[in-house]
């Protein structure tokens, strides 16, 4: 844990079953208990109607690409030795978007609506990660 | 209460932008911003109102270096990138409500010699949601952040790299006309295309300066600006918009609409300007690609077609519509726009370093904090 040197996550009571969920290798969404909206990021409130109340889904973890970049440049010197990498910004089957970064794919054969799955790498004791990989 | 025409710029001031300084942000920003009051042809105590820019000085700041007596007004409008040409509208709403008369803003900052961009935006509480979902991924810097909607315009819309190149080649051309820029050497199409890739489609001549320095502008109320030292640049239509998911771009419904496209209608609106009036454009180029997809939600032409837009020398200093003259964050230096501000006052003085012939009206606009969008119409008087 001590030498892990790239950005963590700093969950708070409104996220952390979100964080517990890609622990336990699940991708867990935001419903709103009332009217059914699904959103993302974690947030207290639903914009459509209002509620607070709140119940989490488990995703089908199944999308579609919707944008990409391939970073080159060290913005954070915990990610240089990962360079250069892709981020996927990708359109989830439950409607919401994500990021997480590419795995198992030569960046030349992405194209928007590429379908894709979600994945899971552990990073530290406490954060295991999303990330993408061609749908099976 | 309307707010057309019930402010005007009356003073701007810039110190020599840098690459390298031992001097504080501060001390930049209060330079820059006596200079801008002397421009104007006031006291620093005639000061009433300021609007800072935001992680720099504070009106507490101006009070204690300027003595002013009786500081009626005082804000700030954290839009990042936005932030300089949302602040106008925040003058002018002051002064239109008789608060104070003389409103100045002004940023200073070290963004060369002092922390990064990549450092800054972590700390930020607008980003606290990248902070928790986005950067843990690797997806840290504006670069990355705004990549994606380079490469969504450019799959959907057929979009190129040689058309950024077009944006960044003639803002370096307008660069090298102008003394107080930090990059001056012409650049071409292929050097644009051979310089190393950041943020894939985003390549390095694609991405603004980080620069050190200061830039100020005094807002006054019409009726008193009259009698300044230089005619008053009326401020006809001002509005600031903000995006759908204003932080967190992956959740936009349209990864290639920005904030501004809310803003431009009532600007032009306000004004009671068509784009046809508009003889310079000074539009904010923290990215190529952010200058195309503005010129698009500015109405200047559809959204897809600012690739083609920009092409031709339409965007150049004797194009039909010039686009950043004095060299633009890509090329002058990156003082968060607030040196937009400053060129437009000057090219619709007359007194540009590189000025369009006979401009009367122009446009200034703002972009930041991943998607926030301003926009200012102004007149010479």
């Amino acid at each position: 844990m001590s030498d892990y040197g790239k950005l963590l996550p700093q969950p708070t009571a409104d996220t952390q079953p979100y964080w517990d969920g890609l622990k336990a290798h699940r991708l867990r969404l935001q419903r709103c208990a009332d009217c059914g909206k699904v959103r993302h990021y974690p947030r207290p409130v639903c914009d459509a109607c209002y509620s607070m109340r709140i119940e989490w889904i488990d995703a089908s973890g199944g999308g579609h690409v919707h944008s990409w970049t391939t970073t080159h440049h060290p913005f954070h010197p915990g990610f240089r030795a990962d360079l250069p990498y892709t981020l996927l910004t990708v359109d989830l089957d439950e409607g919401v978007r994500m990021n997480a970064q590419l795995r198992g794919l030569d960046v030349g054969q992405l194209r928007v609506g590429l379908p894709v799955h979600v994945d899971f790498e552990q990073a530290t004791d406490e954060v295991t990660l999303p990330v993408f990989v061609p749908a099976r | 209460m309307s707010m057309r025409e019930v402010g005007a710029v009356t003073g701007v001031g810039e110190t020599q932008y840098m690459r390298g300084t031992e001097r504080t942000p501060l001390s930049l920003q209060l330079e820059a911003s006596l200079k801008a009051i002397e421009d104007a042809g006031l006291k620093p105590t005639d000061i009433d109102g300021v609007i800072p820019y935001g992680h720099g000085a504070v009106a507490e700041d101006f009070i204690t270096n300027f003595g002013i007596a009786d500081l009626r007004f005082s804000a700030t409008t954290p839009m990042g990138g936005a932030s300089a040409v949302a602040s106008i509208q925040c003058a002018v709403a002051a002064i239109g409500a008789g608060i104070c008369n003389h409103v100045l803003l002004s940023l200073g900052r070290t963004g060369y010699s002092g922390g990064r961009i990549g450092a800054r935006v972590q700390q930020m509480p607008q980003f606290r949601l990248l902070a928790e979902f986005e950067m843990p991924s690797g997806a840290i810097a504006p670069a990355q952040l705004y990549a994606p909607m380079a490469r969504r315009h450019m799959e959907l819309y057929g979009t190129t790299s040689r058309q950024f190149a077009e944006i960044a080649v003639t803002t370096r051309r307008h660069a090298s006309l102008n003394p107080n820029a930090t990059m001056r050497n012409p650049i071409t199409v292929e050097d644009h295309q051979s310089s190393r890739m950041i943020s894939d489609p985003l390549r390095l001549l694609d991405c603004s300066l980080e620069s050190d320095g200061g830039a100020a502008v005094v807002i006054s109320a019409a009726d008193r600006a009259r009698d300044l030292r230089h005619r008053p640049i009326v401020v006809m239509g001002v509005a600031e918009g903000h995006p759908d998911s204003p932080s967190a771009i992956t959740q936009r419904p349209d990864l290639t609409t920005l904030g501004l496209a809310k803003a431009a209608p009532k600007a032009f609106a306000m004004a009671g300007v068509t784009h046809g009036d508009i003889d310079v454009a000074e539009v904010y180029d923290c990215f190529t690609y952010i200058v195309l997809c503005q010129l698009e939600d500015l109405g200047f032409c559809k959204k897809g077609e600012g690739g083609g837009f920009v092409q031709d020398g339409r965007i150049s200093l004797d194009g039909r519509l010039p686009v950043n003259t004095h060299g633009g964050l890509l090329s002058q230096a990156h003082m968060a726009g607030m040196n937009h501000i400053v060129e437009l006052t000057r090219q619709l003085r007359g007194e540009a370093a590189a000025q369009v012939p006979e401009a009367e009206i122009g446009l200034v606009t703002g972009y930041g904090d991943m998607g926030d969008g301003a926009l200012a119409i102004m007149r010479r008087t």
